[in-house]
């Protein structure tokens, strides 16, 4: 039997309910997640009373002192420097990798990796990152302590674990951009008597161009954000990083290592809300430069 | 610019298998220097599939299996020339025109910068030529750093028979290469297609009869993966000596 149309509206207007309320529900809860970092954030400049360049420029990380000017001293620099370090090092080990992987799982053997091989990078997503930074704290770390001496904790062995951490975002990206470029390329190209090697490197890869940023830019994002692997085999010592290899922390292996041990309300509990603040910032700059890429890439099309 | 094409093609007792499926029985074809050869018939019937053996660009598919041969003059496509130099031989034309997301004078001089180190004033000449081949010169001289895709569709499918025409081949094969453009782009196409043949071997693939009967001197009739019936193109209209060749030219099916 047929629906009434009354009882049809009905059922319209309590899906567009459902749904339109999931989606207030985020929104909402997007909001106040960034209206509560910031907030916190800011109370470091506000009531505490720190400068915003001597938080940002600071060399010295030792919130529970102050300086000769009655100031805590918190300068955020080491972090800043450490998060960049272990971001861009990382990302710099993963790409080569992610780049001749996919090239090898779409251009060469694409029914292997189809079956096989992007299957298994799949599985490395959901290895839980206490895991790799188990692995790191028993193979990366001696490794590194091996060659280089000191205790092996450090931005070199963070990066090491990070970039392997961060390979099945950046490879699974690479190849769908490389497999979102028109076989009427590749077809015109191998039509003119190009080998595999020339379509790669002529064709493919300059029209997947934007997608392979976007790959790395989502990398860097996910090793910028990773927290606990990192905390495991960084060393966590908030000095200024004078080497790869000496003990060093980033923003969020500090607030991971300290911030339950500080109350709320202390100044020490404020500057990790302002870490905070900056990671949120800087994920919010990564996924702008995602967008900005891709548009980029799509107008050019 | 090189010889004009002494050979044509010919294929003897070609089947070809897409895995347990097959595509062509002993189909056997000569297609001779220098003239359009048309490959009309249904969809389905392996016309195209045919065409893409002629420059071996059924390797690219997987469980794809072709028994037969095909020599160019004394040579055997499939044992004595590697695929490479065979697809500079034996250029192709696709269905839908797709330049190269590089800039005009890109597109042409894509395939010749892979093939042979060129000087950039005997490169800008080789553009130049091709362009003017399938007269689009005029045309473009002045944008040649405009994206080849800003093109028009009629266009775009004469970029890319340029960029076929560059590396010097001796035989062009076009898979239906007006069936995604315009009637005007079309009849350019067309005699395009002819002037061409007057140094090279065309085959053409078309589902248009009156196209083959426009410009081929010879055309092929293939059905159900196999080739029925070959004439010269006036013959083949006039009096089919086979009933489906008649059936088909009359518009009883396909």
């Amino acid at each position: 039997m047929a629906l009434s149309t009354t009882s049809k509206r009905r059922l319209e207007r309590r899906g567009q309910f459902i749904s339109g309320l999931a989606v207030l529900l985020v929104v909402v809860l997007v909001c106040t997640l960034i209206f509560m970092v910031c907030s916190r954030g800011i109370a470091t400049f506000t009531r505490d009373g720190v400068p915003l360049g001597s938080f940002l420029t600071g060399r010295t990380w030792n919130p529970h002192q102050s300086n000769e000017l009655g100031q805590p001293t918190v300068g955020a620099l080491p972090m800043v420097l450490g998060s960049f370090g272990v971001t861009l090092l990382s990302c710099a080990f993963s790409l080569p990798f992610a780049l001749g992987a996919s090239i090898f799982v779409v251009e060469v053997a694409p029914t292997f990796g189809r079956k096989f091989f992007r299957p298994l990078v799949e599985l490395l997503t959901g290895i839980p990152s206490v895991v790799f930074g188990v692995i790191g704290l028993t193979m990366v770390v001696p490794w590194t302590r091996s060659w280089a001496g000191g205790t092996g904790y450090g931005i070199l062995s963070s990066s090491i674990v990070l970039a392997l951490m961060i390979f099945p975002t950046m490879m699974s990206l690479t190849a769908d951009a490389l497999s979102a470029v028109p076989d009427s390329y590749r077809d015109g190209s191998y039509g003119l008597g190009c080998t595999r090697w020339q379509t790669v490197c002529h064709v493919v890869l300059p029209t997947a161009l934007p997608g392979i940023l976007t790959a790395t830019i989502m990398g860097m994002a996910r090793a910028f954000g990773e927290a606990l692997a990192v905390q495991m085999v960084i060393g966590n010592a908030a000095q200024m990083p004078s080497s790869l290899l000496t003990p060093a922390s980033t923003l969020t292996s500090i607030i991971t290592t300290s911030m339950g041990n500080e109350a709320m309300g202390t100044v020490y509990n404020d500057v990790l809300w302002s870490l905070a603040l900056i990671l949120l910032i800087m994920s919010m700059a990564f996924i702008l430069l995602v967008h900005l890429v891709g548009r980029k890439g799509s107008s050019n099309d | 610019m090189g010889g004009e094409a002494k050979d044509g093609l010919v294929a003897g007792h070609v089947s070809l298998w897409y895995g347990d499926s097959q595509a062509l029985r002993d189909v056997s074809l000569e297609m001779r220097p220098r003239e359009v050869t048309a490959l009309i018939g249904p969809s389905g019937c392996g016309k195209s599939t045919f065409l893409r053996c002629l420059n071996r660009m059924n390797d690219r598919i997987p469980g794809c299996r072709v028994e037969g041969s095909f020599r160019l003059g004394d040579q055997d496509l499939y044992r004595d020339v590697d695929s490479y130099e065979l697809r500079r031989r034996v250029g192709m034309v696709f269905q839908r025109p797709s330049p190269f997301p590089l800039s005009i004078y890109e597109n042409v001089a894509y395939g010749v910068k892979r093939h042979l180190r060129r000087g950039k004033s005997q490169l800008d000449a080789t553009v130049e030529r091709s362009l003017t081949e399938v007269g689009l010169w005029d045309e473009v001289k002045d944008k040649l750093n405009d994206a080849g895709t800003s093109l028009s569709g009629g266009q775009q499918q004469r970029l890319c028979i340029a960029r076929a025409l560059a590396v010097d081949p001796e035989v062009i094969l076009m898979d239906e290469p007006t069936s995604a453009l315009d009637p005007i782009a079309t009849s350019s196409i067309e005699e395009l297609a002819a002037s061409i043949s007057r140094e090279r071997t065309v085959v053409i693939v078309t589902h248009n009869m009156q196209q083959a009967a426009r410009i081929a001197r010879r055309t092929a009739f293939f059905y159900l993966g196999e080739l029925v019936e070959v004439a010269e193109t006036r013959e083949l209209f006039a009096t089919p000596k086979d009933k489906r060749t008649e059936d088909y030219l009359t518009g009883r099916f396909g």
